[in-house]
């Protein structure tokens, strides 16, 4: 497998089993991405879409398929240190200052003293946090603390970017904002992203490609290809191409749950 | 009878004084004030009970002779706290609490060690383990190794139930996170769980600071050679000389007191950052 | 992990005990390996004044049934226990159910003393602004002093003047068990929050409603919590208060008769005896906690 694309999955299943029996997390799901993509995943909550990206970063193991991970078995991405991951929350290490928070990363991966304060002063900039490096997690605001948590994943510039809703839990000013932000930093780096939500606009207005999904079992039931010029300004929203591509998604949404049972 | 009148008449006044101290809104020294003022309150109290009442000294020795007993015997007092303290006590806890984090990272890492070792550690943290003194008295005879044994064992259990909760007290996006990097065992224990740990050993040190003086204090009532503050308290209780043992038991308030200040001065430079730390109330 | 709990229930309860059996099964084990250790010294003393040389299994025989050995093995106390309990009148001064009914009655006079003031203060410290201030930090300094070590001095001065028997003991039980009984309450009563504080203010509900509607049913799994460590606690406080005055009954005085003559095999006794006691009582408690908390709703 070549480098052409950075992710690609072949009929990934995933069962749990729980006391109610076995749950099908995943089934069946195969996907291309190619390097550079935006990707985002949405669908309702039990579709597998964070499943999935657990799955491409290793921290969840298919019951069967096959995944290639920049033309690695996941585990070897992750110990090569292929992606940074973005949770939900931002997670920063309360004992750490912003600045030392960034550099954990680069200290596991064993990089210098000087190379981790190089690295750590470049992605504080890069997501507009300059003069905040000396300043602990608990004493900024939550959309500065999942920038700081971006800038971690980002420092040890790894060519794929996993984001499992990372903006789901702040509020809608904060998260246009931050969108905005993303979008400008994704066409600066270059980076493949994997972006998971459950806001349609948020997935129309970041991605190349929206992939749709459904629960029960987790599977995906649309790929959509995004129309909109690489430049987006938020007003691109009001625009009759992106409501018609919102429409698009909503459909897939809503077709997922009364179309075939497999 | 007059000056037990006046004692509480200057009591009352002390209360007021602290009553209009505690107003919402006092300044910040109030906090520190209040309680010295109450302390102050109580030992005159004390002191004008016993005179006004010719409290029998046997009884209830005046403060003022406590204090002047701790100066005439400085010599006794100190190679007592040097044999109960230093030797037995600090020997203890040092051995002890090293014992326990060492246990609890192997407890940490295997599981069956933890489903089957923790149930018993938090069942044996409840008996009266003070109750193997004797026992251990007779193992390694009546100086301080005997006290030290004792204070190991005193201090083992609770410091390791504390480090293992500790240890498991990450959630599970901290610890995906750390995987993400690719990271081993040790850089996950050193960088991840060692750090969220350090309020519960804190804990666990503090709790143990405690039992530790306790133990080596109480040990020596099973046996001991001629000093140490356990043998010099049971005997001077023999001698009615009270003086005496008030005035080891203020040594040993001060050393519990002073242990758990410094404990918790550490504590508030090395986990700054922990909620209970940084709230203000 | 998912997978173990897919089984059925037999296996659940091997993964939930069968770690403990066998962690105990190796305590056990080491136990009895560790009596020969300890008491082979002995056993050679005894050959070679009898002339006799010992072979390995009568060596593990000897160290497993001497009379005063230094450690003596499980069994030997499980048969002192049942001489002691099962086969005494329970009225005699060798029957350690005496003993630990002597100690017990002790510790649960303390107990009711300890948890009586401790909850009164705790009301007192949540109300008073002046009480919370002047008395709780002398309460958590009060935590640092080795209070045990005062206790024979308490039990001297009491019986000077004329108090002995229980009381003695039971107000060094009662001071051990009050402290964790104090922070717990005051941490429980403390314990609603703003919202349910200003929900009873707009009914304009008196402190007294606030106290028994709000604040002391909340506090509740607090107090239980706080009840668990004041009884072991004040066991304790009742053993070493038993053991400074010669006193002549209780586990506490088995422990001190014991270490003068050297029968360990009834210090042993006295011990386990006081880890039954001790577990009992905790577990009482722990029941009285799971039904009361489940009839309040706080746990499911």
């Amino acid at each position: 497998m070549t480098n052409s694309t950075a992710i690609s999955a072949r009929d990934i299943c995933l069962t749990f089993q729980t006391n109610d029996g076995p749950v099908h997390a995943l089934k069946d799901v195969s996907l291309d991405i190619a390097p550079g993509e935006f990707v985002s995943f949405i669908g309702p909550s039990g579709c597998g879409k964070t499943t999935f990206l657990r799955v491409i970063a290793d921290l969840e193991k298919p019951t069967s398929g096959s995944i290639t991970v920049n033309g690695q078995d996941p585990e070897t991405a992750r110990k090569s240190r292929a992606y940074g991951y973005v949770f939900q929350h931002a997670g920063l290490f309360p004992w750490r200052s912003i600045a030392q928070n960034i550099k954990l990363p680069l200290e596991i991966m064993g990089y210098s003293k000087e190379e981790q304060e190089e690295r750590s002063q470049a992605v504080l900039k890069l997501v507009d946090l300059e003069g905040f490096g000396g300043k602990f997690p608990w004493q900024l605001s939550g959309g500065m603390q999942q920038r700081a948590s971006i800038a971690r994943a980002l420092s040890f510039d790894a060519d794929i970017l996993l984001m499992d809703e990372p903006f789901g839990a702040l509020d809608e000013i904060v998260r246009d904002h931050l969108n905005e932000q993303l979008l400008a930093l994704w066409r600066r780096t270059q980076k493949t992203i994997g972006f998971v939500t459950h806001s349609i606009p948020e997935a129309v207005y970041l991605s190349t490609k929206i992939v749709v999904m459904s629960p029960r079992p987790g599977r995906i039931t649309d790929v959509i290809d995004s129309t909109l010029p690489a430049e987006r300004p938020l007003e691109i929203r009001d625009t009759p191409e992106f409501i018609a591509l919102s429409h698009r998604v909503r459909q897939g949404l809503r077709g997922g749950h009364d179309d075939l049972e497999l | 009878m007059m000056l037990f009148v006046l004692a509480v008449a200057l009591w009352a006044a002390l209360f007021a004084l602290n009553l209009w101290l505690a107003r919402p809104g006092a300044p910040s020294w109030a906090g520190v004030a209040v309680p010295i003022l109450f302390g102050v309150a109580l030992l005159v109290l004390w002191e004008a009970t016993v005179r006004g009442f010719n409290v029998p000294r046997i009884l209830l020795p005046a403060p003022s002779s406590i204090v002047a007993t701790i100066f005439s015997s400085l010599p006794i007092l100190f190679a007592d706290f040097m044999q109960t303290v230093v030797k037995g006590a600090l020997t203890g806890y040092l051995m002890g609490c090293s014992a326990a984090l060492g246990v609890a990272i192997l407890v940490d890492q295997v599981s069956f060690l933890r489903r089957g070792l923790l149930p018993i550690g938090n069942f044996v943290a409840a008996l009266p383990i003070i109750g193997l003194a004797p026992i251990l008295v007779m193992w390694f005879g009546f100086d301080w190794q005997s006290k030290a044994a004792v204070v190991v064992v005193m201090v083992f259990f609770p410091m390791l139930v504390n480090t293992v909760e500790g240890l498991m007290d990450t959630d599970k996006m901290q610890r995906d996170l750390i995987r993400t990097y690719g990271s081993s065992y040790w850089q996950g224990l050193i960088k991840l769980r060692f750090p969220a740990a350090l309020p519960f050993i804190f804990n666990g040190l503090k709790i143990a600071s405690t039992l530790a003086l306790i133990g080596a204090i109480v040990a020596e009532f099973f046996g001991s050679p001629i000093m140490g503050m356990g043998f010099r308290i049971s005997t001077a209780v023999g001698q009615l000389n009270l003086e005496l043992v008030w005035s080891e038991i203020l040594v040993a308030a001060l050393v519990g007191t002073g242990s758990y200040g410094l404990l918790s001065l550490v504590e508030k430079r090395l986990t700054f950052w922990h909620p209970s730390q940084r709230g203000s109330s | 992990m998912m997978t173990w709990s897919y089984r059925p229930w037999v296996n659940r309860l091997g993964y939930r005990y069968g770690p403990v059996i066998v962690v105990a099964l190796v305590i056990f084990a080491l136990w009895y390996l560790a009596s020969i250790a300890l008491n082979a010294n002995w056993a050679f003393d005894k050959a070679k004044r009898q002339g006799i040389t010992l072979s390995p299994v009568e060596l593990v025989q000897d160290t497993w049934s001497q009379d005063k050995p230094r450690l003596p093995v499980p069994h030997q106390v499980a048969q002192e226990i049942w001489k002691t309990t099962a086969q005494k009148k329970i009225t005699s001064k060798r029957s350690l159910i005496f003993h630990s009914w002597v100690t017990m009655s002790s510790t649960m006079l303390g107990f009711v003393f300890g948890v009586g003031l401790g909850v009164g203060l705790a009301v007192l410290i949540v109300y008073f602004r002046v009480v919370d201030m002047s008395v709780m930090p002398w309460i958590i300094a009060s935590q640092a002093i080795p209070i045990l070590a005062i206790a024979p001095m308490i039990i001297v001065i009491l019986n000077s003047v004329g108090i002995s028997g229980l009381v003695p003991k039971a107000i060094i039980s009662a001071y051990l068990s009050f402290f964790p009984v104090v922070v717990g309450m005051v941490k429980g009563l403390r314990s609603p929050d703003q919202i349910e504080l200003d929900q009873m203010r707009t009914w304009n509900a008196s402190s007294a409603h606030t106290f028994w509607k709000l604040r002391l049913p909340n506090s509740v799994p607090y107090l239980f919590a706080s009840l668990k460590i004041a009884m072991a606690a004040s066991l304790v406080g009742a053993i070493v208060g038993e053991l400074p005055t010669g006193a002549v009954a209780g586990l506490g005085a088995r422990l001190l008769a014991g270490s003068y003559y050297g029968q360990t095999i009834q210090i042993w006794s006295a011990l386990i005896m006081a880890a039954i006691l001790a577990a009992v009582l905790v577990n009482i408690i722990g029941v009285a906690q799971s039904i009361t908390l489940k009839r309040m709703g706080f746990v499911s």
